[in-house]
């Protein structure tokens, strides 16, 4: 039993299970249990942690942040060191903020920018209202057919928009909302509303009845249930809904592409692309700096609220 | 009270609860019904006329599936749709898989790389799509660069030049972008294996595969259904990662349906035929959503929960 090559095998001078031990090798392995979630690789000896989890870690960790890198570094970089192939690329020798400058005060980065913020802003808004209708009248009044209008709902957020774009672009036309802010205001909710419904449900079920059977008694009307009962109870769902719904709408683009045409309503992503590259000399400098400030506000909203964001997107697939 | 009396009562009771919630539903079915079934059903309609920017078309029927069918650009486009799903899918699910694992393990700043790891994802997908354009361009491209010198290579690759490249190239930047998501949510469907289960099989002697085979995967495989089927979903329908890259170039070697299908109907004009394009998808997507479907009734049960 106590052979020395097996890993398993308690230290000679370990206590024997079962005789309530609260300290020594069996109390140590309790508490690494209980306070470890990775099962039984305490066992592994440091080297073998460094290749099996470190290496293979520290690779992907490279990979996946290497293009911000490679973002920020370039939008810092002299045009001089961009197109001189002698020096090395991996660094930057004198750092300017001329395009940085460049896109402030000689293109319309900053109306891009204030467009995309009304848009996703307001979009999510209006998402957040019917979702959360919705969503409580699915989960709580019960009406005949909600489990029909839920599988629907569900069913709504796979339909992608590259398969609406086209016949949406008539609708925005006949609807004369062709390249105005209001063609995507009342477009991205459709991408919204079925994910943010979907999500909220999963928190409505969570509320405990009793609390609306206590308002109903006390002669409280649907509406006032909703606004001071559930609402209040549901904030953290809000809050993931609507986190996840102002990325989407911060990163929608082919809806933006097709919809708008002139330069002064353009989102940034739409606007990036199409704007700020012009001809055949691509100004990379410009470009990543446009890149990375176009990114700055959904990185903002998602450090704040990292742990919303995560429950919003696991939520999503899970419940 | 008669029973007559009590029947009225909870029949009147129902047919105010589907008053209100048809009130409630209002708001959120006025969106869906407006802007995503009815586009749904004219897209359709469309694909059977030949509609052009500014002129609703006349009913042609078949013909612009016909037209497409003999269009060697339009198989060429479906293809590289199978080939971009399958391919980054299987990757993306290896080493998103491969990566939860490893953020399960015990690690120092456990929570600050689950953060960052995840930046990939949040960010807007063109404004990557061009860092990785500008990592992959012809001339300057810093991986030619680090491979000239490592002495790996002795000259440029042509990342988005040449067909094959290009489309290595561009499956390779979806990756990057995907994995990030498989790995968060299956990250969090890890964290619901029980602990008993490892410690029981330890103790049996299972080793690492047979753990993670016997135990793992098993009860990760419904949340890896719903996963994968929004990331076949997604990958399938892509459209800016490609518009930001190549804009379906080299001569059309990296259009997937849904660039070809805008670079007909709005730049080429032709409505018809972009919405036939469009249309072409849906029996795939069908495919993906009854898959999905499953999934999730595997799911149900699972948790002890009646199937629906």
């Amino acid at each position: 039993m106590n052979d020395r090559s097996d890993p398993l095998a308690p230290p000679l001078d370990a206590e024997e299970p079962g005789s309530a031990p609260r300290h020594g090798w069996w109390a140590r392995r309790a508490e690494r249990l209980q306070t470890q979630s990775e099962g039984m690789d305490y066992l592994m000896t440091g080297y073998q942690r460094l290749v099996m989890i470190y290496l293979p870690l520290a690779i992907f960790l490279f990979v996946l942040l290497f293009p911000f890198y490679w973002m920020g570094l370039t939008s810092v970089k002299p045009n001089e060191e961009l197109i001189d192939t002698a020096g090395n690329p991996w660094w930057v020798i004198h750092p300017t903020l001329a395009h940085f400058r460049h896109l402030v005060f000689e293109t319309d980065y900053p109306v891009w920018m204030w467009n995309t913020m009304l848009v996703s802003v307001v979009a999510t808004v209006l998402s957040l209202i019917a979702s959360v209708m919705a969503a409580y009248a699915l989960v709580r009044v019960r009406f005949r057919g909600a489990r029909t209008v839920g599988g629907l709902i569900f069913l709504a957020y796979l339909v992608p928009p590259s398969i609406l774009f086209i016949p949406l672009s008539i609708i925005v036309y006949q609807y004369k909302l062709f390249d105005s802010p209001m063609a995507l205001i009342l477009t991205y909710p459709t991408i919204l509303i079925p994910f943010s419904t979907w999500l909220l449900m999963g928190y409505f079920k969570s509320i405990p009845y009793e609390l609306e059977e206590c308002a109903l008694v006390d002669g409280a009307g649907r509406i006032q249930i909703l606004t001071k009962i559930v609402f209040p109870l549901s904030i953290p769902g809000i809050i993931s809904a609507g986190i996840f719904s102002f990325t989407l709408c911060w990163n929608e683009f082919i809806y933006a592409l097709t919809f708008i045409s002139s330069s002064e309503h353009k989102t940034v992503p739409v606007a990036v692309i199409s704007e700020l590259v012009s001809g055949d000399v691509y100004h990379w400098g410009a470009l990543m700096a446009g890149a990375l400030l176009g990114s700055l506000p959904v990185a903002l909203v998602y450090s704040f609220f990292v742990d919303h964001y995560v429950a919003s997107m696991t939520g999503a697939v899970k419940d | 009270m008669t029973a007559a009396a009590g029947a009225g009562r909870l029949t009147s009771l129902q047919a105010s609860r589907n008053l209100a919630g048809f009130w409630f539903m209002l708001p959120a079915a006025a969106f869906l019904l407006v802007f995503l079934s009815y586009p749904l059903g004219l897209g359709i309609w469309l694909s059977f006329t030949d509609s052009r920017i500014g002129h609703v078309g006349a009913w042609i029927g078949a013909e612009n599936f016909a037209w497409i069918w003999d269009d060697e650009v339009f198989w060429l486009s479906v293809r590289n749709t199978f080939l971009y799903t399958v391919v980054a899918s299987v990757f993306k699910f290896a080493l998103g898989l491969y990566l939860a694992l490893l953020l399960n393990k015990h690690i120092p700043f456990k929570a600050f790389i689950r953060a960052i790891v995840l930046l990939p994802f949040i960010v807007p997908t063109v404004l990557s799509a061009i860092a990785f354009w500008w990592i992959y361009d012809a001339q300057f491209s810093i991986i030619s660069w680090s491979l000239v010198k490592l002495g790996l290579i002795d000259h440029y690759i042509d990342f988005l030049g040449q067909p094959n490249n290009a489309r290595a190239s561009v499956i390779v930047a979806n990756i990057w972008r995907g994995v990030p998501f498989v790995a968060i949510t299956l990250l969090a469907g890890l964290q619901t294996v029980p602990q008993a289960l490892y410690e029981a099989a330890t103790i049996d002697g299972a080793n690492r595969w047979q753990i993670f085979r016997h135990i793992t995967y098993p009860i990760l495989t419904p949340i890896i259904a719903v996963v994968m089927t929004f990331s076949v979903l997604f990958t399938f329908t892509d459209f800016q990662l490609i518009y930001a890259m190549t804009r379906g170039g080299p001569v059309n070697a990296t259009h997937l349906m849904a660039t070809l299908s805008y670079q007909r109907a709005i730049l080429g004009g032709n409505l018809g035929e972009g919405a036939a394009i469009s249309t072409a998808m849906i029996p795939f997507l069908l495919a993906a959503i009854l898959f999905s479907w499953f999934g999730l009734q595997n799911r149900k049960w699972q948790q002890g929960e009646a199937d629906e």
